[in-house]
């Protein structure tokens, strides 16, 4: 049964949290994320479970990490600097694949920034933030409600996948408090990391045999194994063979992206005839929506292309859309990161020379395929508006 | 019917938490669509603030105020600040010891000013209640939440033992507006 509750967007994290199985909560306070771990002390205490606020933000994935090996669903959350000073724990989860979901209400930046302020700059470090080869996941929710419902599925992905998935709210959507309707929780799919049928003794942490996620044992239960953030073997202990770490690096990472038809979710607004494609995604998109209504009340045939999953990019529906497009839109609350991606899906091989004006300023000496690309970026910590991106619209049109 | 308000002045004045129970009362006791959107400084008190409310009877998409309705100012920063939002016409409140209103924004919009702090400090009794006193006049220079409403907001939010010193100020605040 639908519920109707009213709640800003970090509460919404905190209630799909709760609801997707999440017991165990290590953070680190920060604005503007903070309200989940307001609530998850709040909450978790009375369910059974644990809320722990560490000395800082390095030790508190390394904490969630060490909750998601005792065999909890666990989280952190931050934002801005502290998602900076988690990342060597991000590669660790992704190495050792211990599933966890890392909350991150993204503000503006480099370093403090504008703590109060919105910003989408972090999507190319949910990507890149971790050093060496790794998986990256991340979703990217559009609404207060799709905090509570991309929080589940996060929970869900990490589970499934054994890997760290990001979920990336921004300031603007943390503290905006609306009415919001929510699956029934008989509605909701909760998945859980697979565990091992094998006696204690014939079991290996990292073992293939029962698929490329192999079962993940909890600690303390009887099953006693190493977990290094050094490349290892089946046994979980350190291995320097090129012939396995290279299959080993490869299947960390062909885990996600043999999912990426799955995992990849994505919205299609107003598409079916669009000649102009505008590409938004999180909170900007609803600005997006807006300005695509308006545009389409003066004739204009433009729809609205919304990754809901970041990492993996929806690229395949993405190049199904743009196929026919005469031009494309892309609209961020940072310079310029997700355009990158859709340049290169869409067109490849051009420069960005110069950044004028929140637009892009492309290298064009190279021919292009089809549609012309152009921009809607702002960085200045407030939301991008819905007439700004119309007049985008109304000049490509 | 879409009707955005906003409330500014710095922190500790309690503005958001103004803007909070508007949208609440909207939501829970009017059954309309509401939005609040806070926007604060690293600086905890004395930091320019504003709390952005969308009234709806339609759902609400894009969730920023930028055509306001009712404009309040307690402070002369987030008077300039916030202040180019504000449609024609539109309603300005402004704390008349705080703030000066150009004359030319006085022909622009229909310009309140009323003695805001002051009353809550010396009729009221206490000056943490101005942002009630604020609500107060808010009701009765919008017709957008009836004063009913309002209160039943505002009683869900503050501690029962000064709901009666709440209730006062939500009065004095909407007999300021003659």
């Amino acid at each position: 049964m639908k519920r109707a509750v009213v709640a800003n967007g970090n509460e919404m994290v905190v209630e799909g949290a709760i609801d997707a199985g999440c017991r165990f909560f290590a953070g680190y306070p920060i604005t503007p994320s903070s309200e989940v771990a307001e609530g998850m002390a709040r909450k978790l205490p009375k369910l059974g479970g644990v809320f722990l606020q560490m000395e800082d933000e390095i030790a508190s994935i390394a904490c969630a990490i060490g909750g998601s090996l005792g065999g909890e669903k666990t989280m952190t959350a931050s934002s801005g600097p502290g998602i900076s000073l988690k990342q060597e724990g991000v590669g660790l989860a992704c190495i050792a694949e211990i599933p966890l979901v890392i909350i991150n209400a993204m503000r503006g930046g480099p370093s403090t920034g504008l703590p109060t302020r919105i910003a989408q700059s972090d999507i190319m470090q949910a990507r890149w933030g971790t050093h060496g080869d790794h998986p990256a996941v991340a979703v990217c929710p559009g609404s207060v409600a799709e905090c509570y419902t991309e929080t589940v599925r996060a929970f869900n992905i990490a589970e499934e996948l054994r890997t760290p998935v990001y979920v990336l709210s921004d300031a603007f959507l943390a503290h905006l408090s609306t009415k919001v309707e929510l699956p029934g929780k008989e509605e909701l799919k909760i998945a859980n990391r697979l565990r091992p049928t094998v006696k204690s003794e014939e079991y290996y942490p990292y073992d293939t045999r029962f698929g490329d996620v192999p079962p993940l044992a909890d600690y303390f239960s009887g099953y006693r194994f190493h977990v290094t953030g050094l490349n290892h073997d089946k046994t979980g202990f350190p291995n320097i063979d090129p012939v396995l770490q290279e299959s080993e690096e490869e299947r960390l990472i062909n885990k996600v992206l043999k999912r990426q038809e799955t995992i990849g979710t994505y919205e299609n607004y107003k598409l079916e005839d669009a000649q102009i494609v505008v590409v938004a995604y999180g909170s900007n998109a609803s600005g997006a929506k807006e300005a695509v209504d308006a545009a389409r009340e003066s004739g204009i045939k433009v729809g609205l292309f919304r990754p809901i999953t970041i990492w993996p990019f929806p690229s395949i529906p993405f190049q199904k859309v743009a196929a026919s497009a005469k031009q494309i839109i892309v609209t961020e609350v940072n310079l310029g990161q997700i355009v990158y991606e859709i340049e290169r899906i869409m067109l490849g091989g051009r420069a960005v020379t110069e950044i004028k004006n929140g637009n892009l300023i492309f290298d064009t000496r190279h021919p292009r395929s089809s549609a012309e690309l152009s921009t809607v970026l702002q960085a200045n910590g407030t939301p991008i508006r819905p007439n700004q991106i119309l007049s985008q619209i109304k000049e490509v049109a | 019917m879409r009707y955005e308000l906003r409330f500014s002045g710095v922190g500790g004045q309690g503005n958001m938490l103004a803007g909070m129970i508007l949208a609440e009362a909207a939501i829970y006791f009017e059954n309309k669509h509401a939005s609040y959107v806070p926007t604060y400084t690293s600086q905890v008190r004395g930091g320019p603030t504003k709390a952005d409310i969308i009234i709806s009877d339609n759902k609400i998409l894009y969730l920023e105020a930028n055509s306001i309705d009712y404009f309040m100012a307690i402070h002369p920063r987030t008077y300039d600040m916030y202040k180019s939002d504000s449609k024609p016409g539109s309603i300005i409140v402004v704390d008349m010891h705080m703030v000066q209103v150009p004359d030319e924004d006085k022909k622009k919009f229909k310009v309140y000013e009323l003695p805001i702090v002051e009353t809550a400090r010396n009729k009221v009794g206490n000056v943490i209640t101005a942002n009630i006193v604020s609500l107060g006049i808010t009701a009765r220079l919008t017709n957008i939440i009836s004063p009913e409403s309002l209160f039943k907001a505002i009683e869900r939010r503050v501690p029962p033992k000064f709901l009666d010193l709440n209730e006062k100020a939500f009065e004095i605040g909407m007999s300021l507006v003659k």
